[in-house]
């Protein structure tokens, strides 16, 4: 089967332009620009200090910002892209086009990629902005590295996002399983590693911990951004149990493409039956 | 396979689960053919036009196109020449009228410059920059049939096209199919109302419980069930007597006396022989009318 280009690139430049004209991208960019400000600003607060401290510590604390808030926002983002056409019946009408199943999955993520991918950069890219002025060339490198990683994060959930969105019969089921996605990556996956390696005393856990952490795209971000800043590695403590041979960061970045690859691909699959 | 046919149905059968909603329809469609597909909701007429539209998968049997296979990866090419109208076509709330017709004139590969035009030719030219938010159900059909159109499609489906339009809105919808059809394009429609359809198709198959029940023009439906008819005979009820008298020996099936006239059921082949016996009844017969017998009787009621 060929893949047309130009027919991904209709369907994603509709998707992109929805989000553009429904304020969508604007209002996910303002949050994150304020959300940066606020942690640059007042992150240190609990050290019992109000002002800009340093970068290091205004990036974990927007990591574990970030954790929470851009699976969320991806998942609400996707979760409606392919069974909100079906249930709502523009389905049918535009798989009647010369355009493939596999071409209008593809250009609903890269058009709802595309809207994210903005949202985080210019956000983000608005609040180092304003902080440039107190930063030097490693402080904005590792920023840099924070908003790409983010960027990467979102397209991960995004793709699992739009494998729900193909898998669920209705609306409804799509939106509960987004909920209980995020729930499990973001709040119940690290409690159950830390209660197994609790549990075991830390007798087996400690090998195949690193490991199981790949197993969830937040914590892959978390180790992308944390281990590369010395300040913060030590602060979590992170570099006791993650080996350095897994941790470097081109490592890190394929696992991440592959949380991107690996939903979208199951979609594929299943919408072509 | 005659080569006079666009669309080639072979022993087509499409099951869902347990419940067959195609059961082995062959059909051929002829090219320029104005084509009626008519039954009941369920009868299996939207399943058929999906899996004309190679929407849907056959269980077992083919339906080819221009010699294209639906299944065939192939077929996006003849799919640019194939306008589809879905039965209550959904579009885009937060297009516009001329946005939406843009958007699908780019993924049929059509040129933008039709898409005005397009909108003049179904009567929506001054709400082409509204969103289709605003439409009323029988605005949201007149775009849906726009979109139809794009690209200059040489084959039609047309699934309940006048659903939600107004009587004006039907007569303006069968003009513009009328012009189509003279242009030589080929157009499949499908109607629960037979009555709306019969006198403007060439052909057309009757479909019940997955099958194509029959299948030809009108006329020859007609005459292939072969109803009776029916006259209405209006005399004085004095004279009702001298009707039954003078139609006695002729092979009239049923007359009935009602109110102010006399019902009378005869085969087609007696039909003049009745009027002429009629007529002989020498100014007796105050009205006469003829009620030919309706499909919808045979196919819908139940079988003679």
């Amino acid at each position: 089967m060929t893949l047309e280009l130009r027919q991904i690139a209709i369907i994603a430049g509709k998707e992109f332009r929805d989000r553009l004209r429904n304020r969508w991208v604007l209002a996910v960019a303002l949050i994150f620009t304020a959300f940066a400000l606020v942690i640059a600003y007042f992150g240190a607060a609990q050290q019992g200090s109000v002002g800009f401290s340093s970068i290091e510590l205004t990036i974990a604390s927007l990591v574990s910002l970030v954790i929470y808030l851009i699976p969320l926002i991806s998942l609400v983002l996707g979760f409606d892209a392919i069974v909100g056409e079906r249930e709502r019946g523009s389905l049918e009408l535009l798989l009647s086009m010369p355009l493939t199943r596999l071409e209008l999955l593809l250009g609903k993520y890269l058009g709802l990629a595309a809207a994210l991918t903005v949202s985080t950069v210019v956000g983000f890219g608005l609040a180092g902005a304003i902080l440039t002025a107190r930063l030097d060339a490693n402080a904005l490198f590792h920023y840099a590295g924070f908003m790409l990683s983010s960027v990467l994060l979102g397209m991960a959930f995004l793709s699992l996002a739009l494998m729900i969105s193909v898998l669920s019969a209705d609306r409804t089921r799509a939106s509960g399983l987004a909920i209980a996605l995020w729930f499990f990556f973001v709040l119940v996956f690290d409690l159950l590693l830390l209660g197994a390696l609790v549990a075991t005393g830390g007798q087996y856990g400690g090998e195949i911990f690193p490991w199981l952490m790949l197993l969830n795209p937040t914590d892959v971000f978390r180790v992308l951004n944390v281990f590369s800043l010395d300040e913060v590695s030590t602060l979590y403590g992170l570099a006791t149990v993650f080996p350095a041979g897994l941790a470097a960061l081109w490592k890190l970045g394929m696992v991440m493409v592959i949380w991107i690859a690996a939903p979208l691909g199951v979609a594929a699959w299943r919408f072509k039956q | 396979m005659s080569s006079a046919a666009i669309v080639h149905a072979r022993q087509v059968v499409r099951r869902f689960g347990a419940v067959c909603a195609v059961d082995g329809v062959d059909l051929e469609v002829r090219r320029g053919e104005l084509f009626g597909l008519i039954g009941h909701n369920g009868a299996g007429k939207s399943t058929l036009f999906k899996m004309m539209l190679g929407l849907l998968a056959p269980s077992a049997g083919e339906i080819r196109i221009d010699g294209v296979a639906t299944i065939d990866t192939g077929f996006r090419e003849v799919r640019r020449r194939i306008g589809y109208l879905p039965e209550n076509v959904v579009l885009y709330d937060n297009l516009s009228g001329l946005e939406t017709l843009r958007f699908f004139a780019a993924l049929k590969g059509a040129d933008k410059a039709e898409c005005a035009p397009l909108l003049e030719r179904v009567g929506l030219d001054a709400a082409g920059k509204r969103r289709v938010r605003d439409y009323s159900k029988g605005m949201r059909q007149r775009l849906g049939f726009a979109q139809a159109l794009l690209g200059r499609p040489h084959l039609l489906f047309l699934d309940e096209p006048t659903n939600g339009l107004d009587p004006e809105a039907i007569r303006e919808f069968y003009a513009i199919l009328g012009e189509l059809k003279a242009q030589g394009v080929t157009i499949i429609l499908s109607s629960h109302i037979l009555a709306e359809i019969q006198q403007r198709v060439d052909r057309l198959a009757v479909m019940a419980n997955g099958r194509i029940q029959a299948l030809g023009s009108v006329q020859a439906l007609r005459e292939q069930v072969d109803l009776p008819l029916w006259f209405e005979v209006r005399v004085a009820p004095a004279d009702f007597e001298a009707v039954r008298a003078a139609l006695g020996h002729l092979a009239v099936s049923a007359i009935e006396a009602r109110d102010d006239h006399i019902a009378v059921q005869c085969r087609r082949e007696s039909k003049m022989a009745v009027i002429e016996a009629l007529a002989a009844l020498d100014g007796k017969v105050l009205d006469l009318s003829v009620r030919e017998p309706s499909l919808e009787d045979v196919f819908f009621v139940g079988r003679p």
